[in-house]
């Protein structure tokens, strides 16, 4: 990679050995993909659940953020995505006390960086969206997917220690979705139907990523009637990139890059057509019981407006079974001034705050707690769950809290 | 140096030679793996139910999300990790957990590598060279 003065610097150590070493991780990936120089970024967003992390990731964390010589903090705004647990519900959801110490050391090791710990999945929504044409490095597949494609921003999946190394050295390789030629759409989708429930977006957007299939595949989608709320493009980018690994799409006349179809696409794109049958056929692959142990509202933790929908429907209603709805840190003081946590937890459900369920050691809570069967609206924990042991199936909201109260989930 | 070799566009880490696991399906280590035992969990996956510890997995594509960047490092330090990954196709997080965990890597063939590489043949990964070899 060509480098300017500034990263020689770095390299050569004058920085200290914290961005020496970022740097070095950051040229060995930038290599890996022909990278020929590295690209300013602006926001750095940081996955590191402890899971994730185990022991080993959490002393190599330790070890940074005991540098004493040189720069050992950030130099740009870098936060994290959801934690491994809510403190306060670590206990009910049978997580260990070691679970928990880990995932102290994590919050205080990153401290000591500069990292602020906002623990949210949903920054573009609650922290500070990106604009279009800005560089970023971000986490979580479900915010680069939103960050470019709803945004036009500009970043690549960076992994935590990539993420990491972007905050402490203030920029990221230039390869992948931080060039024009990357961002133009490999393959067309036709869409006979818009989805009007999450769960719908969601189906919709892993049919889309099967379809897609790998990270470099860039769908532009026609079809969609009338503009999409923030809600719905959230579950829909976040299952397609769950599915596909798919990190950038465009949706003609409503993404920003995408105005008309010739913007992002040469006419002879291969094509595929995806109707309403297709999505709910994903949907019911995954209803493989009727009743359910648990229902999970989650990845992407939810908005303040998911939370006021969900409180509607717990008005009233007897929980039989848990019900668990996540979000983060920002919202859920809102959550609880509006009163939704009240009426949620009223009900029987439970609103916990700071952490993604599937981030959560998932298969020790099912172990610890017996849960299997879960509901949930979102395509993306679905997508995910089946290798954590459990059975995942996708319904709306509404009938979630259904199979929550009668502990049954009805068959679309 | 005598075998079928197969040119990698993009490598990464040491040469390493072992048994390859090979099916025409993707990698995340979050969806996929029970990390604890060592083997394919997700039961939709085409690996289900069998061991990576040690093999040298021939698959198609990197899939999900980015914990993949930790967790190689992780897998790593308890010795509990494939031998090397060699893929059609990969995305950033699984370079970036290649190169934190130090796995080799080899990814971007001119034919489909899962259709070339029998399963369970002795392979040999020479990333310096971008090089895949049935031995």
């Amino acid at each position: 990679m060509k480098l300017d003065d500034e990263e020689h610097d770095i390299l050569a150590g004058k920085a200290g050995p914290v961005p020496q070493q970022a740097l070095q991780h950051q040229i060995k990936v930038g290599d890996f993909f022909g990278a020929e120089d590295f690209v300013p970024v602006t926001q750095a967003h940081i996955m590191a659940d402890t899971e994730s992390l185990g022991e080993a990731g959490v002393v190599w964390l330790e070890g940074l953020a005991a540098e004493t010589s040189g720069q050992r903090r950030v130099r740009i705004p870098t936060i994290t995505d959801p934690r491994g647990t809510d403190f306060a519900k670590a206990e009910w959801l049978g997580q260990t006390a070691a679970m928990v110490d880990l995932e102290r050391r994590t919050i205080a090791a990153f401290e000591k960086l500069g990292v602020a710990m906002t623990n949210t999945c949903i920054n573009y929504q609650t922290i500070q969206p990106p604009t279009r044409n800005e560089h970023t490095a971000f986490g979580d597949t479900g915010v680069v997917i939103y960050a470019n494609s709803v945004c036009g921003a500009r970043s690549n999946f960076e992994g935590g220690p990539s993420a990491l190394a972007a905050g402490l050295t203030g920029r990221t390789p230039r390869y992948g979705f931080h060039l024009p030629q990357g961002r133009r759409a490999t393959l067309r989708i036709t869409v006979d139907h818009t989805p009007t429930s999450l769960n719908s977006w969601g189906a919709l957007g892993g049919v889309i990523g099967r379809l897609a299939g790998n990270y470099w595949a860039v769908p532009v989608i026609e079809g969609i009637e009338g503009a999409a709320r923030s809600d719905q493009l959230k579950h829909f980018g976040a299952s397609m990139a769950s599915f596909g690994s798919i990190a950038l799409y465009h949706l003609v006349g409503l993404t920003p890059e995408a105005g008309r179809l010739s913007d992002v696409a040469s006419p002879d794109l291969p094509s595929h057509r995806v109707t309403k049958a297709d999505v709910e056929a994903l949907q019911k692959s995954y209803h493989t019981d009727d009743k359910v142990d648990v229902v999970v509202f989650s990845a992407p933790q939810l908005s303040l407006y998911e939370l006021g929908d969900l409180a509607d429907l717990c008005d009233g209603r007897k929980l039989s079974v848990p019900m668990l709805a996540v979000t983060s840190p920002q919202v859920k003081p809102d959550s609880d001034r509006m009163g939704y946590t009240a009426r949620i937890e009223a009900a029987g459900g439970s609103v916990l705050s700071g952490m993604c369920f599937y981030q959560s050691y998932a298969r020790e809570i099912s172990e610890a707690r017996g849960w299997k069967r879960l509901a949930t609206n979102s395509a993306k924990l679905v997508n995910i769950l089946g290798g954590y042991g459990y059975r995942p199936m996708l319904a709306s909201m509404e009938a979630c809290v259904d199979a929550a109260v009668s502990g049954r989930l009805e068959r679309i | 140096m005598s075998g079928k070799v197969f040119k990698a566009r993009h490598a990464m880490g040491p040469t390493v030679r072992g048994p390859a696991l090979v099916a025409n399906d993707g990698f995340s280590a979050r969806y996929d793996l029970d990390r604890i035992k060592g083997v394919f969990s997700r039961p939709a996956h085409k690996l289900a139910g069998q061991s990576y510890v040690g093999k040298i997995l021939v698959l198609d594509t990197a899939k999900g999300g980015v914990a993949t960047a930790w967790m190689l490092h992780e897998m790593k330090s308890r010795g509990i990790v494939p031998l090397a990954l060699v893929l059609n196709s990969v995305n950033p997080i699984l370079a970036q957990g290649a190169a934190l965990g130090d796995v080799p890597m080899l990814a971007g063939f001119d034919e489909d590598i899962t259709a070339a590489i029998p399963n369970g043949a002795d392979v040999e990964v020479n990333p310096q060279m971008n090089l895949l070899r049935i031995v």
